[in-house]
């Protein structure tokens, strides 16, 4: 069990000089985990995540800043000696090794006895449910196998740090979902600190304590789930975070600083918001989540979106409607009875306190006197 | 048409292994003929074998022996030294490339373009100030060095051919260098060791310029064993064809039971 600390932790590749300071993989790292708890990094495809989890793993040394576990820099300390397990996305099993010999590997090479050795890797494999694998070489195993074959060299070594880079995407998504649950119960059970990427938002929601949100390698939010769903801090993060996306309107303020209008669009920013007098008459990106959004047929509403319905998916619960307001593309989800076809003019509404904003030009959110929010950015 | 087609490829492929299997065979042919048969102007398919010629040729010079034990040891213990010294620097540009890696390796290949006769001078006097002319260590240093650039090489692509996550994996589990060699790397690229090995010993095995020029009687393998039989007159093909039979024998066995082996090196994917 540890604190993990990144101080203005960055990373420069090699090559990578040429274009600039944007060059950096990861840039200006800033995070102090609790003990025990289960952190997660998400962000699109290249965006530094795996990068992070290497430095902190020792396969890469962090080009600048400082990575702290316990209290103690590891910058000079190799990989080997952290006491740190990882567990990685091809699962790297060792291919000419039999299940047990992998689970035992790391327990071997710090000489402990063998009967030890025997104990804590069938505890392990029963925890995990692959007792009956463990005299199997990994070729003869399922990916689902494999993959906790890979928690199992994990955890037997009861690391200090826990760091897994995609563990379950290359699982199907039903192995995946059971995969995801018994993680979080290994982890509720072990309570090592834990790193975890994922570029999948779903993922990142159900699983983290806290989530790191990144992109190009800056963070640009770290909360829990529930802020990061209700206080985006950029325009970024609240289009990443929830299925689907955010919509977003480029629209302009009233002189009243309460309502804001696009061409044929109009919505109501929250009466409470006394924040938004600075930015009477400017232009901003108005977001609101699909489920947020509801059709009404009267036009005393003070916040209305209408266009042609131009898709219509029917999942059951709820059904999904896509169409296009002042060229922007809106989804919303509505309930599942509604009665839309394609071509239908619908008009959508929504409550004002369910609206976001965010300066057209910095894309940070107007800050929102919200109890919830913890923002760092 | 599929099935003449193939029968027309079967007659083509018989006909090219028949046009290069025929000097082999016509090498045998000859070491079992006396040496008049042999150097008769007709072809001679059918005679009453003897092995006349192998008697002779056993006792030539020093005796079949004396030139097969040095064979054997130079290209043994060249090729171990070969492998001693290709593994950990594949292992490093394998695992570790810098940016001069591409560089080195093409620049070792590069070395095997310079024609042996270029350098025979220099070496020459240099083995005949440090007296290594004639010494089997002279020859070993000889054959590892000009095996090393394939060696290296050909390990550097079975190293490659290891996923980098689990060489990453032993590091963290705890592994040092030399226990992450030795337990994981090696054991996982022996296939490829085995091929590269076998391959660096036939070249050693047949190698002629070298053991023609720094060599005299000591050192003396079987390349000029079998040369020592050419003579200005008398008959010798058949004597030199059983020499030829008696050299070619032990490594063709060798690599017959190596070969299965090899094509498990050579055919990429032994480890995933
Ligand atoms: N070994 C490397 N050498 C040079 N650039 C790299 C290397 N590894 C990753 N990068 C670059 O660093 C950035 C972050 O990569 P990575 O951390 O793998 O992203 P993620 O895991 O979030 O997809 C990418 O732009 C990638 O191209
Ligand atoms: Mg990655």
């Amino acid at each position: 069990m540890a604190v993990v600390e990144l101080n203005n932790v960055a990373k420069r590749y090699p090559g990578s000089g040429s274009k600039g300071a944007a060059a950096n993989a990861v840039d200006d790292f800033n995070l102090i985990t609790r003990d025990g708890e289960f952190i997660v990094l998400v962000g699109p495809s290249g965006c530094g995540k795996s990068t992070t989890m290497r430095m902190i793993a020792g396969l890469e040394a962090n080009t600048g800043g400082e990575i702290r576990i316990n209290g103690r820099d590891v910058s000079q300390v190799a990989a080997r000696d952290r006491d740190i397990a990882m567990v990685f996305q091809s699962y790297a099993l060792y291919p000419h090794m039999t299940v047990f010999d992998n689970m035992a590997f790391a327990l071997k090479l710090k000489k402990y006895p063998g009967e030890d050795i025997q104990k804590r890797v069938k505890e392990a494999a029963e925890v995990l449910g692959i007792t009956a694998l463990l005299d199997r070489k990994p070729r003869a195993l399922s990916g689902g196998q494999r993959q906790r074959v890979a928690l199992g060299r994990a955890i037997v070594r009861s690391p200090q740090v826990f760091l897994m880079d995609e563990p379950l995407s290359n699982l199907d998504a039903m192995l995946r979902v059971d995969m995801r649950a018994e993680i979080i119960k290994l982890h509720r059970k072990l309570k090592v600190t834990t790193f975890y990427v994922t570029h999948d938002q779903t993922e990142a929601m159900t699983m983290g304590e806290r989530i790191v949100v990144m992109k190009d390698g800056r963070i640009q939010q770290i909360d829990t789930p529930n802020t990061l769903y209700h206080c985006p801090a950029n325009l970024f993060v609240a289009g990443f975070i929830g299925t689907p996306s955010m919509n977003f309107l480029k629209m302009t303020l009233g002189q009243h600083g309460m309502m804001l209008t696009g061409p044929t669009a109009r919505l109501l920013a929250s009466p409470e918001r006394q924040d938004l007098s600075n930015h009477r008459g400017q232009t901003l990106w108005a977001g609101i989540r699909p489920e947020h959004l509801r059709p009404t047929d009267a036009d005393d509403c003070a916040a209305l979106l209408t266009g042609e319905v131009d898709v219509v998916e029917p999942l059951g619960a709820v059904t999904m409607v896509q169409m296009t307001v002042d060229g922007h593309r809106i989804t919303a989800q509505l309930d599942g009875d509604t009665r839309v076809s394609i071509g239908d003019t619908l008009t959508l509404t929504c409550d004002s306190d369910q609206l976001h904003l965010f300066d057209t030009e910095t894309e940070l959110a107007l800050p929102r006197t919200h109890a919830m929010s913890t923002t760092t950015v | 048409m599929e099935p003449k087609r193939s029968i027309g490829l079967a007659v083509v492929g018989w006909l090219v292994a028949l046009i290069m299997f025929f000097p082999i065979l016509w090498m045998i042919l000859t070491a079992f003929k006396t040496e008049q048969t042999a150097f008769s102007m007709t072809p001679q398919f059918i005679f009453s074998p003897t092995l006349d010629s192998f008697r002779t040729a056993l006792d030539q010079g020093a005796g079949y022996w004396h030139y097969a034990l040095n064979s054997a040891i130079t290209s043994v213990i060249s090729t171990l030294i070969g492998l001693a010294l290709a593994i950990p620097a594949a292992y490093a540009m394998a695992f570790f490339p810098s940016k001069r890696t591409d560089f080195t390796l093409v620049w070792m290949v590069s070395t095997k373009f310079i024609p042996a006769v270029g350098v025979l001078i220099p070496i020459f006097l240099v083995y005949k100030s440090l007296g290594l002319l004639d010494t089997d260590a002279g020859l070993i240093m000889l054959f590892a060095a000009m095996n090393l650039p394939i060696m290296v090489w050909m390990v550097y692509s079975y190293f490659k051919d290891i996923p980098r996550d689990i060489v990453e994996a032993a590091d963290i589990d705890g592994a040092g260098t030399l226990q992450t060699m030795v337990q994981v790397i090696l054991p996982l690229a022996l296939p490829g060791l085995a091929s590269t090995g076998l391959l660096a010993l036939i070249f050693a095995w047949n190698e002629a310029f070298w053991s023609l020029t720094m060599v005299d009687h000591n050192a003396a393998t079987l390349a000029p064993f079998i040369a020592s039989f050419k003579s200005a007159e008398g008959l010798f093909w058949a004597k030199m064809s059983a020499a030829s039979v008696l050299t070619v024998t032990p490594i063709i066995v060798l690599g017959w039971f190596a070969q299965r082996q090899m094509v498990r090196g050579l055919t990429f994917g032994a480890v995933k």
